[in-house]
């Protein structure tokens, strides 16, 4: 019976000090500790947030990079691809211009050929030409053996001479 | 490094625990001895109270207008407690020494042994009956409420200053030993009982009767002064807990709770009128939510309390039939007792889990809005 016979006293005292425990726990101590662990909840929140942006674009910059180098080495590989085609197309112009110009050598020289043969020709037929007079002067000459004749032969020619 | 630390602490707290206990159980038999004593000299003076294990415990249990710490020899080592009555328009303040551990009796009053009112101060009317005045004497249950009080204001400040001093950064100390509770309390119990909307303003209350119960449970296993006192196991502590959940309830009830008590929907009208029957259930049921609060903390506190006391009585009832049995017996008493200890710990603090869950479900059924209208969107 004595176990579950509550004294008024104790009631008020019980009262009183739960009371106190209370009012000085909800104004000084529960706000501070409340806060303080939303605070820190947040900022773990935040910090955990931050940490996976930053993740992410640690992979976009990666991506992004991996993309980039791709990129370079694409580009690298046309102009590489552009290089060698240029290179090919100037060994091929040279090549051309190369023949060309051999084509024009090979043809003045046979031009040359033709002229020097022209006038090879030329001067052959000239020097036929002078040796037939030659000839035509020996025989002239042999016919001209007569002294009479030749005297006047040479009159003649003396006087052609003279009068140029 | 730290880790190393954790592991050098641990074992230390061990044995922390097992001195506690051991210490404790050495010191409940400090409590005895003087029954004991007085049950071996009743071979010379048979006149002398035997041992009555039933007595004793009720002794330890009950509140006190003294603060029995110990008994050497003969001599009892106890605090006098101030008397306050007020009887007939009077006020009478006195130590309770006066009473001379209850066997005297001072200005007409004196502790009575028997009947209703046993072990409360009383005195005798003039047709003989006993009368109680109005007591409201300062007594072992009350300083124990005080220090604890003290206690717990203090640990919770210091933990409030760290707080505010170690913003955004993990706990330290006696900060890490509380904030999982805190944490524990708030998310567990008081978010998901009350609901988020209405928690912010049930926690402080909530948090404030957890760490109340918890510590009152933990510091009620300690026998030594200034603990020991059976504070949780008083059923007029359990009672004013129970009303401050009561009167929370009452407070922060809103309209709808009220219209579901007197006009319950979804009754049958005839239930309500001409005779009011859901509403005087319901009346009822507010009325027995806090009572059974107050109930459960009080009856397992008490009987873990019972169940030690119990053990530690059995060396004194073996030991009276001989000295050697008594030996044997402490053996097995100590190690139960130590087992049960480990159990009240468990105890202490399930106990404050419970009443504090309880207390938040109350309260949570007093603050739900519109329970109905979302029950019927829920089913669509």
């Amino acid at each position: 019976m004595e176990l579950i016979n509550p004294g008024i006293g104790l009631i008020f005292w019980m009262s009183l000090a739960f009371g106190i425990v209370f009012f000085i726990l909800k104004k000084f101590v529960w706000p501070p500790i409340i806060q303080a662990l939303n605070e820190r909840e947040a900022h773990i929140e935040d910090a955990l947030r931050a940490a996976d942006i930053a993740h992410e674009e640690m992979k976009k910059l990666k991506l992004d990079n991996e993309q980039l180098l791709k990129e370079a080495k694409e580009e690298r590989d046309a102009i590489m691809a552009e290089a060698r085609k240029i290179r090919e197309k100037m060994l091929d112009e040279a090549r051309a211009k190369a023949t060309i110009e051999a084509d024009r050598i090979v043809e003045n020289a046979k031009e040359r050929i033709q002229n020097e043969r022209l006038a090879a020709m030329t001067e052959i037929k000239n020097q036929i030409a002078e040796i037939s007079i030659e000839v035509a002067e020996k025989i002239l000459r042999e016919k001209l053996s007569a002294p009479k004749a030749q005297t006047e032969y040479i009159e003649r020619l003396l006087n052609d001479k003279q009068l140029n | 490094m730290a880790l190393n630390n954790n592991k050098k602490v641990n074992p230390f707290w061990k044995l922390f625990w097992v001195l506690i206990l051991a210490f404790g159980t050495m010191q409940v038999f400090a409590n005895e001895e003087q029954p004991a004593v007085s049950g071996e000299a009743s071979h010379e003076q048979p006149a002398e109270e035997e041992f009555n294990p039933g007595k004793v415990i009720i002794e330890h249990l009950v509140d006190a207008y003294e603060w029995h710490i110990a008994t050497i020899g003969h001599t009892h080592i106890s605090i006098p407690l101030p008397v306050i009555l007020y009887d007939d328009g009077k006020w009478h303040f006195f130590m309770s020494s006066k009473f001379h551990h209850g066997k005297e009796e001072y200005l007409g009053y004196y502790i009575t042994h028997t009947g209703m009112q046993k072990g409360k101060i009383v005195h005798k009317a003039a047709d003989g009956t006993e009368v109680k005045p109005y007591d409201f004497s300062f007594t072992k249950n009350a300083l124990a409420v005080f220090i604890s009080s003290i206690i717990i204001i203090l640990i919770f400040t210091i933990v409030a200053r760290s707080y505010k001093k170690n913003r955004k950064h993990a706990p330290k100390g006696l900060q890490s030993l509380v904030e999982p509770l805190i944490i524990f309390i708030r998310d567990e119990v008081v978010k998901t009982s009350v609901g988020e909307k209405h928690y912010m303003r049930f926690l402080p209350y909530l948090l404030t009767v957890f760490f109340f119960i918890f510590l009152n449970n933990l510091m009620g296993l300690i026998p030594i002064f200034p603990f020991g006192a059976n504070l949780t196991g008083n059923i007029a502590l359990t009672g004013v807990l129970a009303l401050c959940t009561f009167f929370t309830i009452i407070f922060g009830a809103n309209k709808n709770y009220w219209m579901h008590i007197f006009n319950t929907p979804g009754v049958p009208w005839w239930l309500k009128i001409p005779i009011p029957l859901m509403p005087i259930i319901e009346i009822v049921g507010v009325l027995t939510k806090p009572f059974v609060l107050a109930v459960r903390l009080f009856a397992n506190i008490t009987a873990g309390h019972i169940i030690i006391l119990g053990f530690v009585s059995l060396i004194f009832v073996f030991g009276k039939s001989s000295i050697y049995a008594g030996y044997g017996m402490s053996i097995l008493s100590i190690a139960l007792s130590i087992f049960m200890n480990f159990l009240e710990l468990l105890v202490a603090f399930i106990q404050a889990y419970v009443f504090t869950l309880l207390s938040s479900i109350f309260i949570g059924m007093a603050v739900e809005e519109h329970a109905h209208e979302e029950h019927q969107h829920e089913q669509h």
